[in-house]
């Protein structure tokens, strides 16, 4: 039966900003599923407060609402839109939270909504740990197989202490329910331990609610993706093996497609077990995926868990096999069952199959605990890591390297040079999950551990650490050779090894490897994604290389362009230069050329097998796009090579691609120099006529304290080619710069430092703008909420910019323009400037797209990576104005005086991390990005906008209660207005001694309250850190006293983690929230979708 | 037919098809030469079941997935006595085996019995050219065996041809022997052994029958010799226009309308008792993924398939047939290939597929469930 004809219209809530654990997959099954809808002729109403997300794309859905995600907000778009029904099951965690808090509140009800996708009854029994382990048994009793780990259900701290007694004793796991990703979970050995971590799941628990169970840390751990039809029809699209056995949560875990050491017996008893869950829970439209730990010694199999609803695995599940599960899972909500859907590679073939696969997948995850040096980086069952890169080979070894050297970080991939330690050592560190513990089981290996002494240590599957061995056993042969014959190259090559290690354990250069290989004849092919292990045609080019014998690249006739995307997720590039690669295939497309998308990114949409022509699911790096290059080559025209839309990763191979005669497009290789290099941008800006502040480039502590002496202190440094602010810090006096230069590894002659002055109390600002060598299109100027030092990436911005008139606008273009003209663009620049006093200073230039161009695309209702692609290959914009692509007249910097104010605010992850003592990490921005991810609010006044981007990033701004205001002493000036508003507003005023003292001087009254280090007062007079965990404050100022002082507020910040207080660590950002406090205040804050806004901005524009 | 000696991992070995395209790798399991019909499975776990299958005998068989012998070899998993496939191509495998249940290595096992493989070959390119040229006959040689490409090209060319091979009693047990009821017995079966898997009677006796296995030479008598409640044929080898004697006990067997049961080969035979005609598929379904429709529920089941020949009967309607109207009761969704048979006027039905299930998803079990129904609506 197809699909439904009683619902008309689906609301659609997404997954909100990037945080750990919920990342770019719930963009790519979003969008999937907003298309689907809207092809089966459903009217889509969307809502997601990211906007650097494709399914916020005005084209994506027939109304969307960049609004938060809260039932508040979506109650408001509900009453608006009056949707039939709403699908919550593909904007992970947050949306089925809020669409089950709707129907708590009888929300759904009273609009008459039905929830399709997933039931409330499902979700519960899916998510409530009683209720699944009910499940477990139920199964257990029908099919006889699969149990759940002995546990104990505790509400409080008695509780938990207890149920430790009945598990048997240390260890055990705590599991808060209603988390995402694993959220506040984790491993106690001890008393102390368990106190802290159940203590943090129970205030982390909506439910207060943790879980107690029994250890089964070392098992192997599995995960199975299923979905299920409304005729009760169920397949298992695929199965996942952590590399890493159990203890790690599989989102930290090295994983691997399909399952390597499993007889068919055994699978088969998962997969009964996974169909048994499936329909005992009733997920009766959808997807699930199912988590198991299996004991290597007997085999018993324990259920862990079950997500019911589309995952970060079932995105990996998806790209892992070409069976796109969000998609179908969207046509099972409306109706369709399994066999009435076509598998879309086959063509041919229906979707209610199982996929095989010819092929390994590998995902290894991306951590950034260098950007919290605080942080435990011991791997637990709390999620950590902030992103992923997927890698498909021919088998494990080529899937594995190919996965390390996708992550793009200094030392992933093997070493076989230099000495490996010694081997006690390495075995003991190899004990402790961290980032990188595969490569200290690699040089445990080297320095001669036995597969037994490995296994021992780690637990890691004996078949795993065997294909250890053998990527060390032809890495010695490679060692050995006399010379290096084509059979050994080839054979390298077939496990994964590249030219660059290929090179370093020969002691050549890459280049000279790679000509050696080319000269052998030693390429790869690319094989194809199927579904079907080759049983059918393939109609989809979705190709992954590998060193085999036959490849599978069609020839074609149109002239290819190649995108090169910006890789795993980190801090510092995310998502944002996954849109604009997206954007730029569309446009290009549309423009009549076939697309070739490169990424390894499985999170995203660009590697939808959907988005482009043809995709390469393959590495980032010079030796594999040097090789898609060549196989495009071979296949047809190619027209150019985009580097600029992807970030710093493809934007560094520039240069080395062009070398090598590839056609890089847009901004040239050496334009790019003239932007990143010091020397060579100051050249620009001095023809150009702009002024930067005092700077210099220092490679030893000599030259950076002359530098820093003759601008004066605080100066910031930072090195050179960096994204996100890695390293880069404000330094006050020469004993600091001192470490600094001590402790910076990477500074080299041809990699630098930087020293500037730092400009305090200024504005920063950032321009997005399109330069096509003739004209310049001002895309958008964003005025920084917080002071110049904070990373533009962890500062909340507003455009238009709210307190910049025409005449600064003025100059801003005309800098712009300079500083395209003068480097030489042809696309985008972003360019960073502050204004201290009344000098407009450029901070720094980058000739690609930034990570503001959705937020600023959104914002103006323009498609700037769009018409930045079309630049790249000889558009100009007078033809795209011409086209509609950009409006006829006007830019970014003239929107009409009613334009809506949006609000960019950033996301952090404070809450993820805890240090070894297991006490939060600080929450002060500063010059280093730290944000995972972005909120976008938007309105017709400030305020709004800015509240409802605080709603969407935190939780609601407090309209009344108790604040608290500590600020330093440079802040306490500009405290004063706003600590009048907050008191206007019924707000109660708490502060300590220093700052009540200058409150009550200016006649603001506050309440004296103790600092953390006075402790608790002689009548039982809470500290301000007590009361803010017994929730007795609901809006925390708290700005750090400079360096010395940085660590005073830690605990009351800490603390405003913990509660989920709304904590403003600037006095900007308080007089921000005091608008948006104001705005909440007066009046009823109303919801309007882009499609809207985007009208009302075209009305006025013309 | 192969011969065997120990071979070092790096023994080069050459495999041959009939229309001249070669592969080169490594020798694996045996050194020697094999010949057989070049086929593919694409199922990614049961690789024991698989080689033990008798179904695949005088069949090289092709493993699409690439790591193939990660778990060894044991005891409890095999369909057989012994394994059955004339060679085995995998492209990687492995140097360790690592299960709690694993006796002995999977080269270990292959060279023991004598099988000879190759490794290190490109499987997809492979399975990609036996998709498009359909199956088809190949020889794999390594060691002494390995000489000019025309030379290896004519003895491939030599060697026999699946279609018309008349395989069953070759695989079949010899002698009869019963499979005891687990708990109470409900019912005897007689199983007409053409090629039957080990857990086929096991799938029974869990459902309280007892299972007569009986050589695939035996007759309507020797079949009620048993007293049977219900009937079944089994799976096998070779090409089902050969099965004349098979064809006519079933035909017996329907004319008494004794409740029966058939699967692969059982289906094939079902279908010409019947009077419809069978044909050789392309490149066949092996594999434990395929979907199945069964056509009396709408459901669909994954389900396990090794099958190269196929029924020709109409999908779109019932046909008279000499024991009353008949109907396609299954049908693949991948390719409408007739995928089971029921008579709607006495008590017999079959399966193309592998309800029993080893290796594969367990989805059509209930398939054993309706024989024990038609055989209580007898009784009752």
């Amino acid at each position: 039966m197809p699909k439904r004809t009683d619902i008309q219209s689906v609301l659609v809530i997404g997954s909100g900003p990037i945080v750990i654990g919920q990342a770019a997959e719930f963009d790519y099954s979003g969008t999937q599923a907003c298309r689907v809808l809207k092809a089966e002729g459903l009217r889509v109403i969307l809502v997601n407060s990211n906007p650097a997300t494709i399914m916020t794309d005005p084209e994506i859905a027939d109304a969307t609402y960049v609004e938060p995600i809260t039932p508040e907000f979506v109650e408001k778009i509900i009453a608006k839109e009056r949707p039939d029904a709403l699908l919550p099951t593909l904007g992970g965690q947050t949306a089925l939270n809020t669409a089950i808090s709707m129907h708590e509140q009888g929300v759904l009800e009273k609009y008459g909504v039905e929830l399709i996708g997933a039931n409330v009854e499902a979700i519960n029994k899916g998510e409530d740990r009683d209720l699944f382990k009910e499940v477990v048994e139920a199964v257990r009793a029908k099919i006889g197989h699969g149990e759940s780990a002995r546990s104990v259900i505790c509400h409080s701290m008695d509780d938990v202490l207890k149920g430790v007694d009945e598990l048997g004793g240390y260890p055990v796991v705590v599991r808060p329910s209603f988390t995402m990703g694993g959220a506040g979970s984790g491993f106690a050995h001890n008393e102390d331990e368990l106190r802290r971590i159940a203590g943090q799941g129970l205030t982390l628990s909506p439910t207060t609610e943790v879980l107690l169970e029994e250890s089964i840390l070392g098992w192997k751990e599995y995960e199975l993706e299923l979905m299920r039809d409304k005729n009760d029809n169920v397949v298992v699209v695929c199965s996942i093996e952590n590399f890493d056995p159990m203890g790690v949560h599989t989102g930290d875990s090295i994983t691997v497609a399909p399952a390597m050491t499993l007889t068919d017996r055994e699978y088969q008893t998962l997969r009964d077990v996974g169909i048994a869950i499936i329909r005992e829970v009733g997920v009766d439209t959808g997807g699930c995926n199912i988590q198991f730990a299996v004991n290597p010694d007997d085999g018993r199999v324990i259920v862990i868990e079950m997500n019911p609803r589309v995952s970060r695995s079932s995105a990996l599940a998806s790209k892992a096999t070409g069976f796109p599960i969000a998609k179908i899972a969207a046509k099972l909500a409306v109706g369709y069952t399994l066999d009435e859907i076509p598998n879309d590679i086959t063509e041919k073939t229906p979707a209610s199959f199982e996929p095989t696969l010819d092929y390994v997948v590998v995902k290894a995850p991306r951590f950034a605990f260098e950007k919290f040096p605080q942080a435990d980086s011991t791997l637990t069952t709390t999620m950590k890591s902030v992103g992923e890169a997927m890698a498909i080979g021919r088998n494990f070894t080529e899937a594995l390297q190919k996965a390390l050297r996708s992550l793009e970080k200094k030392g992933s991939q093997f070493s076989f040079t230099g000495k490996p330690g010694d081997k006690y050592t390495l075995l003991r560190a190899a004990v402790r999950p961290t980032d990188g513990r595969i490569n200290t089981v690699m040089q445990a290996i080297r320095a001669g551990a036995t597969p037994q002494e490995v296994f021992d240590a780690t637990k890691i599957d004996p078949w795993f650490v065997d294909q250890l061995f053998l990527i060390k056993e032809i890495a010695d042969e490679l060692t050995a050779a006399e010379k290096l014959e084509p059979e050994l190259l080839a054979e390298a090559k077939r496990h994964g090894f590249s030219d660059a290690q290929i090179a370093e354990i020969r002691g050549l250069r890459e280049d000279v490897v790679r000509e050696v290989r080319h000269a052998l004849g030693v390429r790869p092919v690319y094989k194809t994604v199927d579904t079907c292990a080759a049983e059918f045609a393939a109609k989809t080019p979705y190709f992954y290389s590998s060193y085999d014998e036959e490849t599978e690249v069609a020839r074609r006739e149109k002239p290819a362009v190649i995108i090169l995307g910006s890789g795993p997720n980190r801090i510092g590039q995310g998502i944002e230069f996954d849109y604009s690669c997206v954007h730029a295939s569309f446009a290009l497309s549309d423009a009549g050329y076939e697309t070739v998308m490169v990424n390894c990114n499985p999170e995203t949409v660009s590697t939808d097998y959907d988005t482009s022509d043809r995709l390469y699911f393959e590495p980032l790096t010079l030796e594999d796009v040097l090789e898609i290059v060549h196989a495009e080559t071979q296949a047809g025209p190619v027209a150019g090579v985009i580097v600029q839309l992807g970030g710093q990763t493809p934007l560094g191979l520039s240069q080395a691609l062009k070398d090598n005669g590839v056609p890089v497009v847009g901004t040239s290789p050496e334009a790019i120099h003239a932007a990143e290099d010091r020397g060579a941008f100051g050249r620009v800006l001095a023809e150009a006529g702009l002024p930067a502040p005092k700077h210099g480039t220092a490679t030893t502590f000599a030259e950076a304290k002359a530098i820093a002496d003759e601008i004066g202190y605080p100066v910031l440094v930072r090195p050179s080619y960096v994204l996100g602010g890695r390293g880069m810090e404000i330094v006050y006096d020469e004993v600091r710069l001192s470490a600094y230069i001590e402790e910076s590894t990477e500074i080299s002659p041809s990699r630098p430092v930087l020293v500037d002055r730092f400009l305090d109390d200024a504005i920063e600002i950032d321009v997005d703008a399109l330069y096509d060598g003739h004209e310049l299109y001002l895309g958008g100027v964003m005025e920084h909420i917080e002071e110049a030092g904070i990373h533009s990436g962890d500062s909340a911005c507003a455009l238009p910019p709210i307190t910049l008139g025409g005449h600064d606008v003025k100059r801003l273009r005309a800098s712009t323009e300079g500083i395209a003209k003068g480097v030489g663009v042809r696309g985008l620049i972003n360019i960073q400037f502050a204004m201290a006093g009344d000098i407009l200073y450029v901070l720094e230039a980058n000739p690609r797209a930034s990570r503001t161009v959705p937020f600023t695309s959104k914002a103006t209702a323009v498609p700037l990576a769009k018409a930045a692609a079309r630049i790249s290959l000889g558009a100009t914009i007078a033809e795209l104005r011409a086209e509609g692509l950009l409006p006829a007249v006007g830019d970014g910097g003239e929107l009409p005086l009613d334009a809506p104010i949006s609000v960019k605010e950033a996301v952090m992850p404070w809450s993820r991390f805890r240090d070894i003592q297991g006490r939060g990490v600080d929450t002060v921005l500063g010059p280093e990005m730290r944000s995972t991810g972005e909120v976008m609010g938007i309105d017709t006044v400030f305020g709004t906008a800015y509240a409802k981007s605080q709603a969407g990033a935190y939780g609601p701004l407090p309209t009344k209660g108790r604040a608290f205001i500590s600020v330093a002493n440079r802040d306490k000036r500009s405290m004063i207005f706003p600590a009048r508003e907050l008191v206007a507003h019924g707000f109660e005023l708490l502060a300590t001694s220093g700052t009540a003292e200058v409150l009550k001087r200016n006649g603001i009254n506050a309440t004296v309250v103790r600092k953390q280090s006075e402790g608790e007062g002689p009548n039982g007079e809470k500290t301000i850190v007590q009361l803010i965990h017994d929730g007795q404050v609901d809006l925390i100022v708290n700005t750090p006293y400079g360096t010395g002082g940085r660590l005073d507020g830690y605990d009351i910040r800490t603390a405003a983690v913990a509660r989920s207080v709304p904590c403003l660590t600037t006095v900007q950002g308080l007089a921000a929230a005091v608008q948006g406090i104001d705005a909440l205040n007066h009046g009823d804050v109303g919801v309007r979708s882009l499609q809207e806004h985007a009208r009302h901005l075209t009305a006025a524009r013309d | 037919m192969t011969t065997s000696t120990r071979g070092a991992t790096k023994t080069p070995a050459v495999l041959v098809l009939e229309d001249g395209r070669i592969f080169r790798g490594r020798a694996y399991g045996a050194v020697g030469e094999t010949f057989g019909e070049a086929v593919f499975s694409t199922g990614m776990t049961g690789y024991q079941e698989t080689l033990t299958d008798p179904s695949y005998h005088r069949q090289v068989v092709v493993m699409t997935a690439p790591h193939v012998g990660n778990t060894g070899v044991n005891d409890e998993d095999p369909e057989s006595q012994r394994i059955w496939v004339s060679g085995y191509v995998v492209r990687d495998p492995a140097r360790v085996s690592s299960n709690w249940r694993a006796k002995r290595s999977l080269d270990e096992e292959l060279e023991r019995q004598g099988v000879v493989g190759i490794s290190g070959i490109d499987t997809r390119a492979l399975t990609r050219h036996l998709r498009e040229r359909g199956a088809m006959r190949v020889g794999i040689f390594s060691g002494d065996a390995v000489s000019g490409d025309a030379d290896l090209l004519a003895k491939v060319q030599a060697a026999p041809q699946m279609k018309g091979a008349n395989l069953s009693a070759e695989v079949a047990t010899k002698e009869t022997y019963v499979v005891p009821a687990i708990g109470t017995k409900k019912f005897t079966v007689a199983a007409v052994d053409l090629g039957i898997k080990g857990m086929t009677p096991q799938r029974m006796a869990e459902r309280g029958i007892e299972v007569h296995v009986l050589p695939a030479t035996a007759t309507a008598e020797d079949v009620y010799a048993v007293d049977p409640d219900g009937v079944f044929f089994s799976n096998g080898p070779g090409d089902p226009a050969t099965a004349d004697g098979p064809v006519a006990v079933m035909q017996e067997v329907l004319k008494r309308g004794t409740p029966l049961f058939g699967i692969c080969f059982g289906n094939q035979i079902l279908g010409r008792a019947l009077g419809f005609g069978t044909y050789k598929l392309k490149y066949g379904h092996r594999g434990i993924n395929q979907p199945v429709q069964d056509r009396t529920t709408g459901k669909v089941e994954v389900t396990a398939h090794n099958h190269g020949f196929a029924v020709d009967a109409p999908l779109d309607r019932v046909s008279d047939t000499p024991y009353g109207r008949a109907e396609v009761s299954h049908v693949c969704l991948n390719d409408q290939v007739v995928e089971g048979l029921q008579l709607l006027d006495r008590p017999a039905f079959s399966v193309q597929y592998h309800p029993e299930a080893a290796a594969g998803p367990h989805d059509a079990a209930y398939l054993f469930d309706r024989f024990v129904s038609l055989m209580e609506g007898q009784r009752a």
